[in-house]
């Protein structure tokens, strides 16, 4: 019988949320497909990652566990993955549409031969393909589309299918890691940690709180951090924030930042310029708070509230503590 | 160190897109088009790089009839010093994959110490090109770039990370896709603008750069677009304002939807 992978998106075996998801979906679309479905870890801590997975259904997991793969940049990762898919022949590979999960598939893709689609947020078994949804244009458009190459490597976006836990053993099949010099070309010197304050990363936050000009400041981005850490969010910036240097580029959504789609997002202070709907309108609920009624962020809000943001957005984080503490 | 731009047309988000109904192609003629606004950022460090280090900036690009316009240009009008266009209509179409098949085979015949890449291009947003690329030309890969050195035979480069940046040095030469953060773009003058017109400007047909036509277009792709339609537009949701209140309405939409 064939398989369907799924490539444990982790940090040092701290395994990303989105894994979780990715493996629910694994066992869905394995079943409608008559394949296997199995996992693939490639880097160091699988000790700590296996109950995870254990936690997601288990079964086979191929483990490629080596400390060059935190030495060098992706490379062993690709060429590992690579030459596993190649004397395996999986049918389905899925990767996390993260930053990392993208480059290591199109590297993949590129070694073996075949295709890939990312950004990938439903899919749907059709006989021996998965047909994939996916947002183009900024999310103007929706396509209906499919890899016709073998394996069919696809990048699911993290919040789009729900995590759901069903204990399983895991099975561990050892792979052996032998890199050529060429793998190590490009070697990680330094690791450079910004205060984050532990919020969850942008890319995979199911909930995100952006703030924009309307802040008027770097020093008031205090009152969105703090609406998000009530919220245990993410926090997020318009391009106009991100250019007066109030918050970091990583951090910024948009057209020339990042494409997320969470489960709940808080546009505050924000007008909702088209580059910035671009980055955000495939997100699930959308909240916005602006002083101006006519704004256009509200044309996508569920939710719109006209407001000071600077008195609304502090009640409303006290309001959210003092019912979740009840 | 010559250095080679990769660059890419686009429609201006700004402006209405259409997808041709017969195959889900993007109708690149239907509306305004530019040069990806990432690719400005690479267009920008490869000439600051000259500027420190000499050598030359040669733009790439790849596509179908048109697929220079507004483009190639005005990367030559920022400064670059010529350009390189392979150009054929069976291109049209082209997945990310496909699209670095082309770009290894034009740079298989250039001389080059690094090749930069947008991070991502707006329309595609896909971010596959550039470490396809660096894989089918055999060199390192390195995304999401947010500050480049160069020093003799070696670069050493921040790559973004979720909450900060890792330092990672590599040999050249090297395949890097930079970020919108990497610079602040300069604007074309007059006097560039002008003798944008004069630069060098080589177009490569398909059979030029060597490409087998079985990889590449619609029918060499190795994803297929099924169906495509325009998001249905979003139901007018509840719009309060706030008389002191609002944060309350407001959290208790929150709590119904189950986010409290
Ligand atoms: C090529 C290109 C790429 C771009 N890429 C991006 C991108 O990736 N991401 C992005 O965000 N933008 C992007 N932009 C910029 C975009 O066009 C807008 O300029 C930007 O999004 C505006 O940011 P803003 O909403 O924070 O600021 P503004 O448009 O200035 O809006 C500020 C809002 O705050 C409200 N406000 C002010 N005070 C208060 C208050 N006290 N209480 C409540 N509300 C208040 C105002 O009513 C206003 O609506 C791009 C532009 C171009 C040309
Ligand atoms: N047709 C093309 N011609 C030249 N460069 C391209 C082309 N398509 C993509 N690129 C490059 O690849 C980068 C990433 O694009 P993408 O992978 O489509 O998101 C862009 O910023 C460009 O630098």
């Amino acid at each position: 019988m064939g398989e369907l992978w799924t490539i444990i998106d982790h940090e040092g075996g701290e395994v990303r949320k989105v894994s979780g998801e990715m493996l629910t979906a694994a066992r869905r679309f394995a079943g409608e497909m008559n394949l296997d479905p199995a996992a693939v870890f490639a880097g160091t801590g699988f000790e700590h990652a296996r109950e995870r997975i254990g936690k997601f259904g288990g079964g086979k997991v191929y483990v490629a566990e080596s400390e060059e793969f935190d030495r060098y940049l992706l490379q062993p990762q690709i060429d590992t993955i690579a030459s596993l898919v190649r004397e395996r022949k999986p049918s389905v590979v899925l990767f996390a549409s993260v930053a990392d999960g993208k480059d290591v598939a199109s590297g993949v893709a590129s070694k073996v031969g075949t295709g890939v689609v990312a950004d990938v947020v439903d899919l749907e078994a059709q006989g021996e393909r998965l047909v994939c949804t996916k947002a183009v244009f900024g999310g103007a458009t929706v396509t209906k589309c499919q890899v016709e190459g073998s394996p069919q490597i696809i990048c699911v976006k993290p919040n789009s299918f729900a995590a759901e836990q069903a204990p399983g053993e895991v099975v561990e099949e050892r792979v052996d890691v032998t890199l050529s010099d060429d793998a190590k070309r490009a070697r990680i010197v330094e690791r450079v940690q910004q205060e984050a304050g532990g919020r969850p990363a942008v890319e995979e936050a199911a909930v995100i709180v952006s703030g924009g000009r309307g802040l008027q400041g770097p020093e008031n981005f205090r009152i969105v951090e703090d609406l998000a850490d009530a919220l245990g969010a993410a926090v997020g910036a318009s391009r106009a924030a991100v250019d007066a240097g109030w918050y970091p580029h990583q951090n910024q959504v948009g057209q020339t930042g990042k494409t997320v789609s969470p489960q709940l997002y808080i546009a505050v202070g924000i007008s909702g310029a088209i580059q910035h709907r671009a980055g955000m309108q495939t997100s699930k609920t959308i909240v916005a708070i602006n002083k101006d009624g006519e704004a256009p962020i509200f044309q996508l809000a569920d939710f719109g509230l006209v407001g000071d943001l600077f008195k609304v957005v502090p009640a409303l984080a006290d309001e959210i503590r003092k019912r979740k503490g009840r | 160190m010559n250095i080679v731009v990769c660059v890419k047309r686009v429609p201006d988000t700004a402006a209405e897109k259409k997808l041709d109904p017969s195959d889900h192609t993007l109708d690149r003629e239907s509306g305004e088009s530019i040069l990806n606004p990432v690719d400005e950022y690479g267009v920008e460090e490869a000439l600051r790089l000259r500027e420190a280090h000499g050598g030359e900036v040669t733009v790439l690009t790849m596509g179908p009839a048109g697929a220079e316009k507004n483009a190639v240009r005005k990367a030559l009008a920022l400064g670059a010093d010529r350009g390189v266009l392979v150009k054929d209509d069976g291109l049209a179409g082209s997945d990310a994959l496909a699209t670095a098949y082309v770009l290894a085979l034009a740079l298989a015949q250039m001389e080059f110490g690094l090749v930069i890449l947008g991070s991502e291009s707006t329309d595609a947003r896909t971010s596959l090109v550039p470490q396809a690329l660096a894989q089918l030309l055999g060199l390192p890969g390195i995304t999401y770039v947010s500050k480049v050195e160069v020093d003799g035979s070696k670069v050493t480069v921040h790559r973004e990370q979720e909450g900060g940046h890792w330092v990672i040095e590599s040999e050249l030469p090297a395949v890097i896709s930079v970020v919108k953060g990497i610079n602040e773009p300069r604007y074309a003058t007059l006097k560039g603008i002008m003798s944008a017109k004069q630069k060098p400007l080589e177009v490569l047909s398909g059979e030029d750069a060597g490409l087998d036509p079985a990889e590449v277009g619609l029918s060499g792709s190795k994803t297929r677009i099924l169906a495509a339609e325009a998001r249905p537009p979003k139901q007018k949701g509840k719009l309060v304002k706030d008389e002191g209140h609002g944060h309350v309405e407001l959290a208790d939409f929150l709590q119904q939807n189950k986010f409290i």
